[in-house]
């Protein structure tokens, strides 16, 4: 089992995942981006400005909530929420937006640019842009444009240029890739915050890095309320950022198992689904080796998923790694079955999740009756459902 | 000698810029592209640039990204570029092609599986867009093996430590991306080209060909001056853009216009190799060998 872990190595690599696959003008802004951060992550003014900042502007420690009603309905595992809906802007995503953009203050940049797929990081990233008053683009798929139009409304209100991005699948890899082309065009002066533990070295160690507070948080917090370890982390991957901020604390552990949460869609028989890790193939995309949604000729499929988060169709490369190891284990929840973990959260403990979170939700509605009533489950409520009420609405049929 | 380090040492034997087209395969249908990889080598090119098409192209602008959408709307593929190349090959045994591309086809084949169908088709060199040198090494080394040139970009923010390690880790030529952006960008500065090339050829003495900008005649025959190749590739697929419903129609502009370059950067061999007074009977025996063979094909 994993006594020290240490990864990546220092190119970037997770066994044989992550390195760094970009073209040629991207090598010295990664290069340069990778020794700020090498320096700054040691630097105790830094980490000074970055705990304080998350203190008092993102609002951390956020709490670890007992869900005992929950817990009791579905009879099983005690239930404990990581709620970092609570944070500033509404997800887990600030935590890693703050720090890269106090790395961009640093390294002189004076633009920022983005993608999005709920809107979630898209968001995140306009509030600091607007805090910092740096110039902010995001890059959004035309489709998620459409089913997030209130984050997009909120990015606008922060001072962000919104761009629907038409080619592609027109949702978060395409995004993705407008991203890369602008950075590739504007180098000099711009600092591309990638919102997921995905993309080039250093992208996953430094988001994870930046993330890793989620778990961190949840060890001491689990210890203080119940005086031991949990016994099962659960938390939902699209590019699997929230996840491994969970994890990453809790790696060396052996007793505490890690599920991490992909989307099924329609159901992963169909096809129709983004769960790279559960079905699909290692391969290289946006600047790393990892699992990916393809087909034979190695094209690109596309995803499908009621949370537009979750429509990726690769993983974080840390993730591939980890399933690889065996050290986590990967399942997959569908639309239908995510529907039921948001109702559920929604009625029995007045807590309205994300529609990304709600998968985490739905699987540990199947794990907890399995454990024992002293089991202890931290499940990763990564973002809160107001970004969904026109989606859902709309699945009801109401107009709002 | 492969065929693309042959193909540099005649043009530098005779003071000539080596004109590098680049269509994507299958664009805009896969029976398209023999017929305009053989009319472009009559129109006087000196190496194939032949796209492959990705889901995903990163690193492209607009007009090489919807190539690649029509591509792969007729089910084009790594595979089915291999049997284009390999059709081409059949009726002209002397233009070195060069696969463009990203990495993810290939993984997706296998990096020996790859190299041993790129050889069958016997493609001359691999430009793998997303693969940098320090994580090419594995598939460079079997392309290597069986002697086809892995290709590796330059760009204007490269510095010599990279120059270097292009030189190492390839062969064939060095493509010069001559601008920060996508391809199909903007425009390129000449004055900061030349300088840029100054500091690759004190690093590396394999030939050097600038692509990324060179939209027609006037800024290949400004770029030929400086490199010792020119690649021209959205100027070509705007062309096949515009006349999606007449794809003879594109096929005849494009000649039109690789022709018009021609002519300009053999301007520029003149007024560099003043002594040379071959030069006119020198263009119809080496530039176009393949032209009776062609003729025949056509």
């Amino acid at each position: 089992m994993i006594e020290k872990y240490n990864m990546p190595d220092e190119r970037g690599h997770f066994g044989p995942y992550g390195g760094i696959f970009v073209a040629e003008t991207l090598m010295p802004p990664i290069q340069e981006l990778n020794a700020a951060y090498q320096q700054y992550l040691k630097d105790p003014e830094f980490i000074a400005e970055l705990d304080a900042d998350l203190k008092y502007y993102v609002g951390r420690p956020s709490p670890l909530y007992h869900a005992e009603r929950w817990s009791r309905e579905l009879g099983g595992a005690q239930i404990y929420l990581k709620r970092e809906d609570l944070n500033h802007t509404g997800s887990h995503k600030i935590n890693n937006t703050v720090g890269q953009a106090l790395l961009a203050k640093r390294m002189g940049k004076t633009r920022i640019i983005a993608e999005t797929g709920a809107g979630q990081h898209g968001v995140a990233t306009a509030t600091v842009a607007a805090r910092l008053g740096l110039e902010c683009v995001v890059y959004m798929g035309a489709v998620d444009v459409a089913r997030q139009s209130l984050n997009v409304y909120r990015m606008k209100l922060l001072g962000a240029k919104v761009v629907a991005v038409e080619s592609g699948s027109k949702t978060l890899k395409d995004a993705l890739n407008e991203a890369l082309r602008d950075w590739v065009t504007n180098v000099d002066n711009t600092f591309y915050i990638i919102g997921t533990v995905a993309g080039p070295h250093p992208y996953p160690a430094m988001v994870r890095d930046f993330q890793a507070i989620i778990g961190r948080e949840c060890r001491q917090q689990c210890q203080e309320a119940t005086g031991r370890l949990p016994d099962a982390l659960v938390a939902c991957v699209g590019g699997g950022s929230n996840a491994i901020g969970l994890f990453y604390s809790f790696i060396e552990d052996e007793s505490v198992k890690m599920y991490g949460v992909e989307a099924a869609g329609d159901g992963i028989a169909t096809g129709r689904h983004s769960a790279p890790l559960c079905a699909g193939r290692p391969g290289v995309l946006h600047g790393n080796r990892t699992y990916l949604m393809a087909d034979d000729d190695g094209e690109i499929i596309e995803t499908h998923s009621i949370s537009a988060g979750l429509d990726y169709p690769g993983v974080g490369p840390e993730h591939a790694w980890l399933k690889d190891t065996g050290r986590a284990t990967y399942v997959n929840i569908t639309d239908t079955e995510a529907l039921e973990g948001f109702y559920a959260l929604t009625l029995m403990e007045g807590i309205i999740p994300a529609l990304e979170s709600s998968h985490a939700m739905a699987y540990t509605m199947k794990l907890a009756p399995t454990m024992n009533k002293d089991d202890i489950i931290i499940v990763n409520l990564s973002g809160r459902g107001d970004k969904d009420m026109q989606t859902m609405a709309k699945r009801e049929g109401i107009e709002l | 000698m492969s065929r693309l380090a042959a193909k540099f040492e005649e043009l530098a034997k005779t003071g000539r810029k080596a004109l590098i087209p680049f269509i994507t395969a299958g664009d805009p249908r896969p029976d398209f592209t023999v017929p305009m990889m053989h009319a472009m080598v009559k129109a006087g090119v000196d190496v194939i640039e032949l796209g492959v098409p990705f889901s995903d192209p990163m690193a492209d602008g607009p007009v090489i990204q919807r190539a690649s959408e029509r591509a792969l709307a007729h089910k084009m593929s790594l595979r089915r570029t291999l049997e284009i190349a390999a059709e081409f090959r059949k009726s002209d045994q002397l233009t070195p092609v060069v696969l463009m591309g990203y990495l993810n086809p290939i993984e997706a084949m296998g990096y020996e599986g790859f190299a041993n169908a790129a050889q069958r088709a016997e493609i001359d060199g691999v430009l793998t867009v997303d693969l940098p040198p320090e994580e090419g090494l594995e598939c460079s080394t079997l392309l290597k093996a069986r002697g086809i040139d892995p290709i590796f970009l330059l760009a204007p923010n490269s510095n010599d430590e990279r120059v270097k390690k292009m030189d190492a880790a390839g062969s064939g030529y060095i493509y010069y991306v001559s601008l920060k952006g996508v391809t199909g960008a903007g425009h390129l500065n000449p004055a900061d080209v030349k300088n840029k090339l100054q500091q690759i050829r004190a690093n590396t003495r394999l030939p050097v060909a600038i692509g990324f900008g060179v939209k027609d005649a006037q800024t290949a025959k400004t770029i030929a001056e400086i490199g010792d190749g020119v690649v021209i590739g959205s100027a070509l697929i705007s062309i096949i853009e515009a006349n999606l419903d007449d794809p003879e129609q594109a096929k005849n502009k494009i000649v039109e216009l690789l022709a018009s370059i021609r002519q300009a950067l053999d301007s520029v061999r003149m007024t560099e190799g003043g002594g040379l007074k071959t030069e006119n009977n020198l263009q119809s025996p080496v530039r176009h060998p393949l032209s009776s063979v062609n003729g025949a094909y056509e």
